[in-house]
């Protein structure tokens, strides 16, 4: 059955192509209305993005693990950045974090992670000819073009770019008075992110309709893969959270260029007053963190999602607990929303709230625990095929655990007070929020790039890749752990300055050489990428043997997917080695009917209604034919 | 040509509810955060004391009946809609954009009301918070009325009637919501000042 249905599809495919060629190059690659184009234009932005917040990490590195290295022959990238004696300005040095933060978090994990795999994935594993508006998709991606713009504009500007942090907390970020980087550069930075905003909430909107509207036939809930489960509670995330940036960040804009006082009160500057008062700064940080910590997750569940369904896929066994899979990522997306004065326990606010706050985060722990052996049990004893994507899969479960395990020390308000903003949080979010997230993209990126473009990346470049830049993340961030108890503060210019952090220095050295090299690996995957894209072998309809919709489709789906009817869905996705069945995979295309040899007992009963539903399929199909001649 | 027809057929929908309504209510999901979120810093930001008091302006009660109005007569212009009465549909319709635009006036006078007893847009929060609620209400007023134009003008050229409903009844949808949630603010406002 599934292979006549492929047989058929691909035959069809090429009269498709023949109308595909009305496209021109405008509407085909840039104004483009189809999801998969858009998912692969956020893709590639993301990905110049990464570059650019990655050579911005190594820039710092090398501050902070040489400081007393000649940066001269950095003058071309970075001009009056390096000053006269050939070491880094510390205003850019402070530039360069927020930079890579902002960048990272929102331009790399939430537009480059979700914007990609949500559109890309959503509607063909669905089954849906594309998402509910073409159109609204298209702004979603245009603005955070826009956005893009804006915020590689402000790198270059002679104040500098933001420089406050990626949190902007006031009243740094409020007085242009306060540093170089709280003029035009925060400026830019606010514009950037309200068109950040507005493209991630066109997104979101547009992922929760087609998941809830567009579905095909027999794609109930209990049936959806969990990359859509992920996405959709990411979508429903973000348009609970963007918004309440939005509020935060309009206040800011307010206090900025309008001389309002929602965050500032009774500040000096060089002896004077300044005429606000009656702000407040810790309200900031409440509104942003009510976002902030939600964000974390949004940057997070696409790479769970998408590790659940490569996992499954290349374990040949189904996912362990797939109920127990999507009731903990809703517990999280609940969870994610009450837990965000976490980050603000050392802010002055009520120690009894503090332990309010961190009763709740610790009980995020128990989702995130039933996730990990979820993903531990599925890899119990499968028939493990190790794709790249499999790895980076496999790796984003180590970095989570590891992660996951420091965050419940800095979700204890008392020892926060000795490890909050210190090298230790670095080094926890990094390895939780940042690497397992990165390497969700990655796995996602490996796995799904034969449907993307056609063609299998380079599996030998893949596990290189993937070796040096697994060990390169853990040769990063696991020292950074050790100077964090130190208590060494984040975001500091130099090591040398104290008595305290001086015996650090050889260690600095190390992590900034393995953050090199890490860095430098993912020059591997960029060639293999754009290598194979034009050059990879050529890919046969299901590579990976996988069971979702998205591989019933011709090798290059047209808009629209798929040619003819969209197929119906008669089972779960995780139907890998059922015992009985000839193959050890069964798509979600086929059948029940069709396997009587696999079906279990209470399967057998759903035959005979599901073979009603056949008949009136093949109804609607008569009399579809019958309407086309 | 056969896959085209197929392309333009789609699935059947397993939701009766239309994307772009859903859509819309999504948008509303976000506008309720953003007011939310205001909201709740007001009372956080009042309840850290020195907090500026003044009497709300009396205008804002005429706004809110005008408001009120305006739903009612949008509701005139959606039930003849179902019943194809066109002309009470444009009379409808045109009532509502005036209220409407009647609204938005008056807000504006509240703001001057505001400025005659010196409370400013710059200033303690109290008064700040103020502006950015009235202020950021009125901007989405302001879409709001231009949808509602919008539908006006395809009513004249015979595009909303009882067999295409979609267009009025988000139109509809969009401006109780705004209503809707001006008597939130107004409510908010009258009970923590």
């Amino acid at each position: 059955m599934a292979t006549a249905n492929t047989a058929t599809n691909s035959a069809a495919a090429h009269d498709h192509h023949d109308h595909e060629h009305h496209d021109n190059f405008i509407t085909k690659y840039i104004f483009t209305t189809d999801h998969k184009m858009i998912g692969k234009q956020f893709l590639i932005t993301g990905m110049l993005w990464a570059f650019i917040g990655g050579l911005m990490s190594v820039i710092f590195r090398l501050q902070l693990g040489f400081p007393d290295m000649n940066l001269e022959w950095l003058r071309p990238l970075l001009g009056g950045w390096i000053t006269a004696d050939g070491a880094l300005d510390p205003e850019f040095y402070l530039a360069l974090v927020t930079m890579h933060g902002t960048i990272m978090v929102f331009f790399v994990l939430t537009a480059g992670l979700s914007g990609t795999f949500s559109n890309f994935l959503i509607p063909l594993q669905i089954g849906a000819r594309d998402m509910a508006s073409g159109f609204m998709n298209m702004l979603s991606y245009w603005f955070f073009f826009v956005s893009s713009v804006i915020m590689f504009i402000s790198l270059f500007i002679e104040s500098g770019p933001a420089s406050g942090g990626w949190v902007v907390y006031p009243p740094l970020s409020a007085l242009e008075q306060a540093m170089p980087g709280s003029g035009l550069g925060m400026t830019l930075w606010l514009i950037a992110m309200t068109f950040f905003i507005a493209s991630s909430l066109l997104g979101g909107i547009n992922y929760i309709t087609t998941v809830i509207n567009l579905r095909t036939k027999g794609m109930s809930f209990s049936r959806l893969p969990l990359t859509i489960w992920a996405f959709f509670l990411t979508a429903i995330i973000g348009l609970l959270s963007f918004p309440v940036l939005f509020s935060a960040a309009l206040l800011l804009v307010f206090d900025r260029s309008f001389g309002t006082s929602f965050y500032l009160s009774d500040i000096y500057i060089g002896g004077e007053a300044l005429p606000n008062t009656g702000g407040s700064p810790v309200l900031y940080q409440h509104l942003f963190w009510f976002l902030g910590h939600p964000e974390v997750y949004i940057v997070l569940l696409p790479a769970l999602g998408i590790t659940s369904e490569i996992i499954a896929t290349n374990s040949r066994k189904p996912i362990f607990g797939y109920k127990a899979m999507v009731i903990s990522m809703l517990g999280i997306t609940i969870l994610s929303f009450v837990v965000w004065a976490h980050h603000m326990f050392v802010s002055g606010m009520n120690p009894f709230l503090g332990s309010i706050f961190m009763f709740l985060t610790l009980i995020i722990a128990i989702p995130s625990a039933v996730k990990v052996f979820n993903y531990l049990t599925t890899l119990w004893r499968g028939n493990l095929i190790f794709t790249p994507g499999m790895l980076f899969s496999i790796g984003l479960v180590s970095f989570f655990i590891s992660g996951g395990l420091t965050g419940i020390f800095l979700g204890n308000s008392a020892i926060d007070i000795q490890l909050h903003d210190t090298y230790f949080v670095v080094a926890h979010f990094h390895l939780v929020m940042g690497s397992a997230s990165f390497f969700g993209l990655m796995a996602g990126v490996y796995h799904w790039f034969p449907k993307m473009f056609g063609r299998m990346m380079d599996a030998r470049l893949g596990y290189v890749h993937f070796w040096l830049t697994f060990i390169g993340v853990y040769l990063v961030f696991f020292p950074m752990h050790y100077i964090g108890i130190a208590g060494f503060p984040r975001r500091y210019y130099s090591w040398t300055t104290f008595e305290f952090t001086n015996m650090y220095t050889d260690l600095n050295m190390f992590v900034s050489v393995a953050a090199i090299i890490t860095f430098a690996a993912q020059l591997i995957f960029v060639f293999n990428f754009f290598y194979s894209m034009y050059r990879g072998r050529v890919a046969t309809l299901n590579p990976w043997r996988s069971n979702t919709l998205e591989w019933t489709t011709p090798l290059h789906p047209g808009h629209g997917n798929w040619p003819g009817e969209i197929p119906t869905v008669y089972r779960w996705p995780y139907d890998y080695s059922k015992p009985g069945a000839e193959e050890d995979y069964i798509p979600q295309t086929v059948p029940l009917s069709a396997t009587p040899e696999s079906n279990l007992p209470h399967e057998q009963e759903l035959v005979k209604l599901e073979k009603e539903i056949i008949a009136d399929e093949e109804a609607d199909l008569v009399a579809n034919e019958a309407r086309q001649v | 040509m056969e896959e085209k027809f197929a392309y333009v057929e789609g699935a059947e929908q397993p939701i009766a509810m239309h994307p772009k309504k859903f859509a819309l209510w999504l948008f509303i999901v976000s506008v309720v955060m953003i007011f939310a979120s205001l909201t709740s810093a007001y009372i956080v930001r009042q309840s850290e004391g020195n907090w500026l008091e003044f009497d709300l302006p009396v205008i804002f009660w005429y706004s809110s009946v005008v408001i009120v109005l305006s739903s009612v007569t949008l509701h005139y212009a959606y039930t003849a809609a179902k019943k194809d009465e066109l002309s009470k549909i444009r009379l409808g319709m045109i009532l509502t954009s005036i209220l409407g635009v009647i609204f938005l006036v008056a807000q504006w006078y509240s703001w001057v009301a505001l400025v005659d007893r010196d409370v400013f847009f710059v200033g303690n929060p109290a008064g700040s918070f103020l502006y950015v609620f009235t202020g950021l209400h009125a901007i989405h007023l302001i879409s709001g009325v231009i949808f509602l134009i919008i539908v006006l003008i395809s009513s004249f050229r015979y595009k909303v009637h009882s067999k295409n409903m979609n267009a009025m009844e988000m139109c509809v949808t969009y401006w109780h919501f705004l209503g809707g949630l001006w008597l939130y603010l107004f409510m908010f406002l009258l009970l923590n000042h």
